[in-house]
């Protein structure tokens, strides 16, 4: 039944839809309304059996989980930006010792500049952990991506994470056709892992692997990761039977078919992308976006199927490695090899909109070569102002923290002493 | 003639042998179904006070329990010597997860048990002193202040041992450590504000706080025991010397066990709901220099002359856990 809701009250009824035993989480924005939804939910008795743990911080929300899913309880947590990196220690321990712990992240940038908004900077800096990363583009589809990430996470024996937009889907409300527990009973089975601590059967969990074993443990890590690649869509395919709708798989195409042009994506980026899109169509040129909605494991294969005759792509990304260039750009290289010309952009960071118009100044830029493919480009960078600073740098100047010197550069400063 | 009460009492060890004891009062070691929950085969070194208190408390949990108990424990020797892989020492479920956060592991497993009806199934999370009163304080607080249900036991050698023996807060003042050697002006530890987690963890006014020694195995054991016929969060801190840290000798650990209790060093108490309930007092006074004395971690508070000014405020330390716990009858308020 759709139901006009806002996105976090949509993932808080889904995930009690997913019957978790255990939910531990730490508030942070914009992930606040997902967790303090579930709160009512365990505590109104809507959603039980299921404990509640109000944790002192993120590490402990993720280690809570840990002990909770080795002890063979449906365990779930939820977080952003600073949350995730305070958690970063237990999400590889997550991860290495296998548990299926599912996380929403709303996904927020990475201070400093403290900034509350959305861009992709908390998931990008968790990419190498071991955890499945699925993003949404719509509120419908994160919703769904959690039922399916559930059910992943226990048939594969590893952490996954569901990652959509902070405010921009979290806080937006729209319509959603919520998960009935009914149909997720019928779809998820029950968690029955192989080893949990049970005094019937003393087991040792997290014993210190050396050199012996420890690739081996890494390696099946990977396979595992590559064997979710045929997975993920099959599991898709199962949901889509299930509930109707397609939500989820490894990328999408949107109007690819002779597409001589491609720009890459991942989340809410997508809906404003395929507006552009079919503006330049109506303009006769040759333009399609492709979706990433699995960004790990990386579908190398079905990347390169889907772009195989694209002579131009770019990737538009809200993360960057700093002092290197773009994280999905340089695994998009990975996956084409030598053939297509490929730009690099880099929008939305801290919440900055990434509006039509200049999405299609950029396309127009490219289309007619004024863009460098090999430099990384920054979407509405204002050049004046990092400019500045950098010349004043170059004349020697004294270092000191970024957006204050920005600040001290236009003549404005801080409070006078008392 | 009025029957007298026997004392049990030995010269030197105040410690009383299990066969003077009815058969249900001996220690759980000193019966045939002991679980062994620490089994033999580990590498902890000769004399490891952390590894003996460890068997006698998680031995005790098992027994209080029916064998229903399953434990986190926090990275430090007590995990590594206990778990090279593929081999492990424990029988019992056991799981390790990190440095800092076994507090918090121990708590998932026990919000676990409880969502799936199987309640008598007790947790219990145990930690070095550095995983306990530094890097897992705040976890360990949580949950504290949450009372959840699991017995959290600190394993305290006073540093951090496993990575080659640094100070910890739980080190003592003036003891060498690794990275506080006995050089410069002020030789050893600083003296610093000291961290009493039992007095912190009271504060939350838990059910159940004690702190022991494995000097006296059957106070841990009792302190064990107790703890488990209670629910939500308890804690035990118990005071398990370090060969190998210290540089004592490993015959020694029993007997400067003792001595940090007799000295007044490491107070012996048990508290209940944020009261004290119980403090075992000291049988024979003895100056903190005859504990101090045999640990090379000392050694430069002797030589090459005896430093008086810093073994008198060690001294003075002493002095005041006997007055403030009434370690000594008629000495002191007692009021902690
Ligand atoms: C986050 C983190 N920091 C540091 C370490 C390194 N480390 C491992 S064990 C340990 C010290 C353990 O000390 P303690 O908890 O007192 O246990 P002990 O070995 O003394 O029994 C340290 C510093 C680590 N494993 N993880
Ligand atoms: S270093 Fe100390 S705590 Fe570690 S095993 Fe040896 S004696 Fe035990
Ligand atoms: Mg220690």
């Amino acid at each position: 039944m759709l139901e006009q809701l806002e996105g976090s009250q949509a993932i808080a009824r889904t995930v009690a839809a997913c019957r978790p035993e255990v939910i531990s989480a730490y508030p942070i924005s914009p992930q606040t309304h997902i967790v303090e939804g579930l709160s009512d939910l365990v505590r109104a008795g809507d959603l039980a059996p299921c404990e509640y743990l109000m944790v002192e911080s993120e590490f402990g929300a993720m280690s809570a989980c840990i002990g909770a899913s080795a002890a063979g309880a449906r365990a779930y947590t939820a977080t952003a930006s600073q949350g995730l990196l305070y958690m970063a220690e237990a999400l590889y321990n997550a991860s290495g010792l296998g548990l299926p712990i599912v996380m929403t992240l709303a996904n927020r940038a990475i201070g400093a500049p403290i900034n509350i908004w959305n861009d992709h900077s908390d998931a990008m800096s968790q990419r190498d952990s071991g955890w499945i990363q699925l993003y949404a583009e719509t509120n419908q589809e994160a919703a769904d991506l959690h039922v399916q990430a559930f059910r992943l996470a226990e048939r594969i024996s590893l952490p996954v994470m569901v990652c959509m937009d902070g405010f921009i889907l979290t806080h937006a409300y729209e319509e959603v056709d919520v998960p009935s527990p009914e149909r997720v009973d019928a779809y998820l089975p029950p968690f029955e892992p192989r080893q949990v601590l049970d005094p019937d059967e003393p087991v040792t969990i997290g014993a210190m692997v050396g050199p012996e074993a420890f690739t081996e443990v890494r390696y099946l890590m990977h396979a595992k990761q590559l064997e979710a690649l045929d997975l993920i869509p099959s599991i898709a395919g199962e949901f889509e039977s299930a509930f109707g709708r397609r939500s989820g798989g490894l990328v999408r195409g949107y109007r690819i078919e002779d597409a001589e042009t491609v720009v890459i994506a991942l989340g809410s980026v997508l809906g404003t992308i395929e507006e552009v899109v079919d503006e330049l169509r109506e303009q006769g040129v040759r333009i399609g976006a492709l979706a990433i909605k699995c960004f790990r494991p990386w579908p190398s294969q079905e990347i390169r199927a889907a772009l195989s005759d694209v002579g131009r792509v770019i990737v538009l990304e809200k993360a960057f490695a700093v002092g290197a260039g773009g994280i999905v750009g340089q695994n998009v290289r990975l996956a084409l090899g030598g053939g297509a010309r490929i730009h690099d952009v880099i929008g939305g960071l801290g919440g900055r909109p990434i509006t039509r118009r200049s999405l299609r100044t950029l396309l127009e830029d490219v289309l007619a070569d004024r863009l460098e493919p090999r430099l990384l480009h920054f979407l509405d960078l204002d050049h004046d102002v990092v400019e500045r600073e950098l010349e004043r740098l170059r004349r020697g100047g004294r270092p000191g923290p970024h957006a204050e010197n920005i600040v001290r550069e236009l003549g404005i400063v801080a409070a006078r002493p008392h | 003639m009025a029957e007298q009460p026997v004392k049990h009492y030995q010269v030197g060890t105040f410690v009383i042998g299990n066969r003077l004891l009815d058969p249900d009062q001996r220690s759980v070691q000193a019966r045939m179904e002991r679980s062994n929950t620490l089994t033999s085969g580990h590498r902890a070194c000769r004399g490891c006070g952390e590894a003996l208190g460890a068997r006698y408390a998680l031995d005790a949990a098992m027994r209080a329990t029916g064998g229903s108990v399953i434990a986190a424990n926090a990275t430090g020797c007590l995990e590594v010597f206990s778990t090279p892989f593929p081999e492990s020492s424990w029988q019992l479920p056991w799981i390790h997860s990190l440095f800092g956060n076994a507090p918090a592991v121990a708590a998932g497993m026990a919000a676990a048990m409880k969502a799936k009806g199987r309640e008598e199934v007790r947790v219990v999370g145990q930690a070095g002193d550095g995983g306990t009163v530094d890097i897992g304080l705040a976890c360990l607080s949580g949950m504290f202040e949450r009372n959840d249900d699991v017995l959290f036991i600190c394993y305290d050698n006073e540093g951090y041992m496993n990575t080659g023996v640094q100070r910890s807060g739980a080190t003592p003042p003036a003891a060498r450590t690794a990275n506080t050697k006995p050089v410069g002006s002020e030789p050893g530890n600083a003296f610093g504000q000291g961290k009493s987690v039992p007095l912190i963890a009271m504060a939350h006014e838990i059910p159940y706080v004690a702190t022991a020694t494995v000097a006296e195995l059957r106070d841990l054991e009792a302190k064990v025991e107790r703890a488990m016929e209670l629910r939500g969060a308890r804690y035990i801190h118990a005071f398990v010397p370090c060969p190998l840290g210290w540089g004592s000798a490993s015959e020694d650990t029993i007997k400067l066990a003792r001595l940090a209790k007799e000295t007044g060093l490491f107070p012996v108490f048990a508290a209940e709901g944020g009261e004290v309930t119980a403090v075992s007092k000291i049988r024979r006074r003895t100056p903190v220099v005859e504990y101090l004395r045999p640990q090379r971690r000392f050694a430069h508070l002797f030589r090459p002359e005896e430093n008086r000014e810093v073994i008198d405020r060690i001294q003075a330390g002493a002095d005041r856990n006997i007055a403030r716990f009434g370690l000594i009858d008629g000495e002191g308020s007692g009021d902690v």
